[in-house]
């Protein structure tokens, strides 16, 4: 098997340079939404992005695939400017969204992470109530008036996050009193309830049970009819599962960006080929 | 779809001005906290520093028969009024010391009145009726003059604020500390080494765990109510002495030791351990040869601070007897003496105008001392902190 | 002078018995060990096993001779003592020794004792607080059965100054009785420990926040150990600040204002005594607030909150049983606090709500009944312990349950996810 590999020729890798996938998914949609041109990234003197180019289409999963520290994280937190919480971190380059330079001092990042919602690796529901968890940040940002609205948001979240039929008892309990599962799920529900654009993951189901990881596969195929979601994943058998198009990081560097079967089975690069089929990782 | 950034952005203003405007109360009351601070040690310079210095008056001293029975006898008069009459009260004794002086005389600076003093310093002062002008003249003759104070380093305590110092009370406080770490010291580190490293995890463990908490959290006053109660009256330790004070700070000192000494235990890491149990040592002999040795130096900051903290302490001090009138060294650590804390509040009481410059000079000589020790143990911290 | 003499006396022969056992345990061992016989420890250390042998039971019979002649009053001579004790070393040596074979596990022995001796260590904080407690509660017992606890705990005036002619025998003659109803102590000292909150708490808390949330680290390493200064200066020299500089400002000020205020009021000890506690308060808070994880913050933040909304809505209530629990010890600290009251506040019981006037506290009285050249066996002096055991009642509760809050806080965040 390792001689067939090594024998196939590899094509070079120009369209990615442009940003654009290797292969079209035909089922995908193509409208623009996050722009990322030539983005470079400094802890420090340490460079972790090397010069990104990537387009990210609206209404899809895209996945983020690649070794440990490779940047795939890193690489997530530009997208709503996380990355500021870190001190000595240096941005260069362009992250464009809605016609706007994220990174453009005169950019406010609360609006922008207001439109750029994230999920993280652990749970980290609010020491609140369920109820408050979700109804807060909407009754922060004015979406919601009146409690009876509030209370509309808060179940639409829930239904959306599909834990509504779990939780619809017990909604003034602490939110840390639920399982690891519905915690993220509550988290993802929290996130929806401000209607953000895009939804970022952080390996959200890398701290759960097999069970919870598969509702919320299928809750990440639910959602992205509505939201557009980036994820970052370990776990390249829910990459192949769940995301329309994958990008392979490696060292910093975006190898290959493809329509997720063609990755899968027909991948255009020798290192996500050797990284797919398991020789590192 | 949602709203665009622009219009996110013009509802987030008045969010962000609240933002903004916590940011900025709290950095002022940090800022307060730091003021108070800027504020107190700009007072206590400004209250204390004077009292380094002292005037003395130039005096023609003849020993006479006379003066031998009363010493203002050997001066002018007229400047005898500005002398310190523990002065006056000194020349019969020397002379009786030394009968050779008698017939003789010399010329002198000796100590002025606390009354002159404060007059040259500016202070408000008693000086009655001509003396104001006394004293003018006789500085423009040079012959009273500010200079530095060795009698406040060099005496003990006394009734006349010139001649008032704290060298008793600074030999007070070295004999109350030695005791104090003498029985705090083995005790403590004694304590933590059994419950880092010996303690099975037990009821009676846990009981001295929280015990130890609390002894560090119950008020001090009340360890002076069992210094007195116990130490003095039931085992007959004798009041007011180093001995008594001592063992009542020990016991305060005790869960500053105690808690220190468990951190550095605690953070000397297992491999060096297992290591030493690898090659077959016995639990005591891992603890003896491996452990201590490594965190002897957390043991030695810890033990620094709570005696630092032991040296400020004045309330359960004051309760066991310490704050007798003491003009001289105490010879012995079973009779009364007094500590420095003790003597700032003792002269605090004082209602003469020269007694509050003592007392702020005391505050600072007690505050540099205590700077200098926990300087020293952050010092000897950053020297010996290992990163495992 | 006669027991120094006697103490010489008893640790040289000591010392000399445990040093003679030493060398004949040392040469016992090496002479076996030369014969050839493997044993099971070093020579050294069957000498010291002959040594603790020697002298461990010769210290307990010293000790306990002492303690039966301190406690029961019995009239051993101490001359008996001392020969006694000095006896049974030689027994101890002579033992020791003949323990010297080479199946005697000398090792296990010497270490079973070392154990023995941090055990009693360990036991010596123990002993503290119930030294506090007994020494307390046996002196406050007979306060109260000179004068009814009810009295004590609902009366409002506080007057002991007739109680030394009742120590006399002369009660009757007194024109008026002694009263001691602890009232007006407790509201003086409680008056001055929520002006001490009312500085603190805000203070500590706002400077904590902004040390663990907003400060560039620079400014976060230079600010904590300065205010930890704060923490170091001795409560007798806040003492002396508040009487001789705080209060007359504060009589200036409440003049300007048209109030006549005492230059004994309440508000300059509560003052400084905040400024006392500022740090106490502010380094537990920012402990507790940087402990709150970093999850938190992040989920709030990425829901496009301010970093204001963060903090008011997520980290503080997150950490606020921690604060809870800071400003609870603050409190009982501040509740024990004497040195500045003792300075800078009344000796007047005096029951009001005006902080302008000068007023007392439990700690005041306290010192004041155990200054004087009084009787010990008088009421005053017994009220203290009176007062003492309330405070150490109230200081103990407090201190509990701020340990409890802060175990539970603690426990919260280390099992929250998952």
């Amino acid at each position: 098997m390792n001689i067939q590999v090594s024998e196939r020729s590899i094509t070079p890798m120009s369209r990615s340079q442009t940003g654009q996938p290797v292969t079209r998914n035909p089922d995908a949609n193509h409208e623009l939404s996050i722009r990322v041109r030539d983005l470079s990234l400094w802890y420090g003197d340490a460079q972790a992005l090397k010069s990104l180019n990537i387009d990210l289409y609206q209404k899809n999963v895209t996945a983020l695939i690649g070794p440990s520290g490779c940047g795939k994280s890193t690489f997530l937190r530009c997208l709503n400017r996380m990355n500021d919480l870190i001190p000595g971190v240096r941005v260069e380059g362009l992250v464009e969204m809605d016609g706007r330079d994220v990174n453009a001092p005169k950019m406010d990042e609360v609006a922008l992470r207001r439109r750029v919602g994230m999920v993280f690796q652990k749970p980290n529901p609010f020491p609140k109530s369920i109820y408050e968890n979700i109804a807060y940040a909407p009754r922060m940002h004015d979406l919601v008036g009146r409690k009876a609205e509030q209370d509309e948001l808060v179940e639409r979240a829930l239904r959306d996050a599909g834990l509504w039929e779990e939780v619809k008892d017990k909604l003034h309990q602490p939110g840390t009193s639920l399982s690891g599962g519905q915690q993220q799920r509550l988290c993802i529900a929290r996130a929806i309830a401000v209607q953000p654009d895009v939804i970022l993951m952080d390996e959200p189901t890398s701290a759960l049970d097999p069970i919870s990881t598969a509702t919320i596969e299928d809750l990440m195929d639910k959602l992205k009819k509505q939201y557009t979601i980036v994820t970052v994943t370990h776990n390249m058998q829910q990459a192949a599962r769940v995301a329309d198009y994958t990008a392979f990081f490696h060292l910093g560097e975006i190898v290959e960006y493809n329509d997720t079967k063609a990755m899968f089975s027909n991948p255009a690069t020798k290192k996500a080929e050797d990284y797919i089929t398991g020789r590192y990782g | 779809m949602s709203q665009s950034f622009d219009v996110i952005s013009s509802q987030l203003k008045k969010r962000h001005r609240r933002s903004a405007r916590l940011k900025w109360i709290s950095m002022s009351a940090l800022g307060l906290a730091g003021l108070f601070l800027v504020l107190f040690f700009a007072d206590m310079l400004g209250k204390g520093l004077p009292a380094f210095q002292q005037t003395y008056v130039q005096v023609e001293l003849e020993y006479t028969e006379e003066a031998s029975r009363m010493g203002r006898a050997a001066m002018d008069p007229e400047v005898a009024r500005l002398v310190s009459r523990t002065f006056e009260r000194l020349i019969p004794r020397m002379i009786r010391d030394n009968p050779d002086l008698l017939g003789t005389s010399e010329t002198r600076w000796v100590l002025a009145k606390s009354e002159v003093d404060q007059y040259l310093k500016g202070h408000a002062n008693k000086l009655r009726g001509n003396e104001p002008e006394l004293v003018d003249e006789l500085v423009e003759a040079g012959r009273v003059d500010l200079r530095f104070n060795t009698t406040f380093f060099s005496r003990g305590d006394s009734k006349m604020a010139e001649s008032a110092g704290i060298l008793a009370a600074a030999v007070g406080t070295v004999m109350t500390l030695l005791v104090t770490l003498a029985i705090a010291f083995p005790i403590g580190v004694m304590t933590a080494v059994y419950l880092e490293e010996f303690a099975p995890d037990n009821r009676l463990t846990q009981l001295i765990e929280i015990n130890i908490n609390n002894l560090a959290a119950i008020p001090s006053i009340l360890f002076g109510l069992l210094g007195l109660a116990i130490f003095i009256n039931f085992f007959g330790v004798p009041r007011s002495s180093p001995l008594v004070g001592g063992m009542t700070l020990a016991l305060m000192t005790l869960p500053v030791i105690i808690i220190a000494t468990r951190t550095a235990l605690r953070s000397v890491p297992d491999s060096i351990r297992h290591a030493a149990f690898g090659v077959g040592c016995s639990r005591w002999q891992v603890v003896r040869d491996h452990v201590l040795p490594l965190a002897m130096p957390g043991i030695m900051t810890g033990s620094i601070i709570g005696l630092a903290q032991a040296m400020g302490e004045t309330a359960p001090l004051i309760i066991v007897g310490m704050v007798a009138f003491i003009p001289d060294v105490s010879p012995s650590f079973t009779q009364a003496a007094t500590v420095l804390p003790a003597q700032i509040f003792t002269w605090a009481g004082e209602p003469e105008r020269a007694f509050v410059e003592k007392t702020a000079g005391g505050i600072l000589v007690l505050l540099a001392i205590l700077i200098f020790l926990n300087a020293s143990a952050v010092l000897l911290r950053k020297k010996f902190e290992r990163r495992w | 002078m006669q027991t120094n003499h006697l103490l010489t006396l008893f640790s040289g022969g000591l010392v000399l018995l445990g040093l003679i056992a030493f060398t004949l345990g040392r040469s016992k061992a090496t002479r076996v060990r030369a014969s050839g016989r493997a044993m099971y420890a070093q020579p050294d250390q069957y000498a010291w096993f002959t040594v603790i042998s020697t002298a461990g039971p010769a210290l307990l019979v010293g000790v306990v001779g002492a303690f039966v002649m301190l406690l029961l009053g019995a009239e051993i001579p101490t001359f008996l003592l001392l020969a006694g004790s000095l006896a049974v070393a030689a027994v101890g040596a002579v033992v020791g020794i003949a323990c010297i074979r080479p199946e005697f596990h000398a090792r296990q022995a010497i270490e079973r004792v070392i154990r023995w001796l941090l055990v009693a260590a360990a036991l010596i904080s123990i002993f503290t607080t119930f030294g506090i407690l007994f020494s307390i509660v046996f002196e406050a017992l007979r306060f109260f059965q000179m004068h009814s606890f009810w009295e004590f705990i609902t009366g409002t005036v506080w007057n002991p100054g007739a109680s030394f002619l009742a120590a006399a025998g002369r009660a009757d003659d007194a024109a008026s009785a002694a009263q001691f109803g602890s009232v007006p102590l407790f509201a003086g000292t409680f008056m001055i420990t929520g002006i001490a909150m009312l500085v603190a708490i805000p203070i500590g808390l706002l400077a904590a926040i902004y040390m663990s949330e907003f400060a560039p680290r620079r400014v976060r390493t230079l600010a904590k150990p300065t205010l930890e200064v704060l923490a170091g200066i001795p409560t007798v020299v806040y003492g002396f600040f508040a009487a001789i500089t705080v209060a007359p400002i504060i009589v200036n000020i409440a003049g300007f204002l048209g109030l006549d205020a005492s230059y004994n009021n309440a508000v300059a000890p509560g003052v400084v005594m905040g400024i006392m506690i500022i740090p106490f308060i502010s380094s537990l808070s920012d402990d507790v607030i940087n402990s709150v994880p970093d999850s938190m913050r992040q989920g709030s933040l990425a829901l496009g909150l301010t970093q204001g909304e963060t903090i008011r809505d997520v980290v503080i209530p997150a950490a606020l049983p921690g604060i809870i629990s800071a400003s609870l010890l603050a409190v009982s600290r501040a509740l024990g606090e004497t040195m500045i009251v003792v300075m800078a506040a009344g000796m007047r019981p005096n029951l009001t709500a005006n902080p302008l006037e000068d007023m007392t506290t439990v700690t005041v009285r306290i010192v004041a009944a155990l200054t004087g050249d009084l009787e010990f066996e008088s009421a005053e002096t017994l009220s203290a312990f009176a007062l003492g055991l309330v405070l150490f009642a109230v200081t103990l509760s407090l201190n509990l349950v701020s340990v409890l809050m802060i175990r539970r806080f603690r426990a919260k965040y280390r099992v929250n996810n998952l």
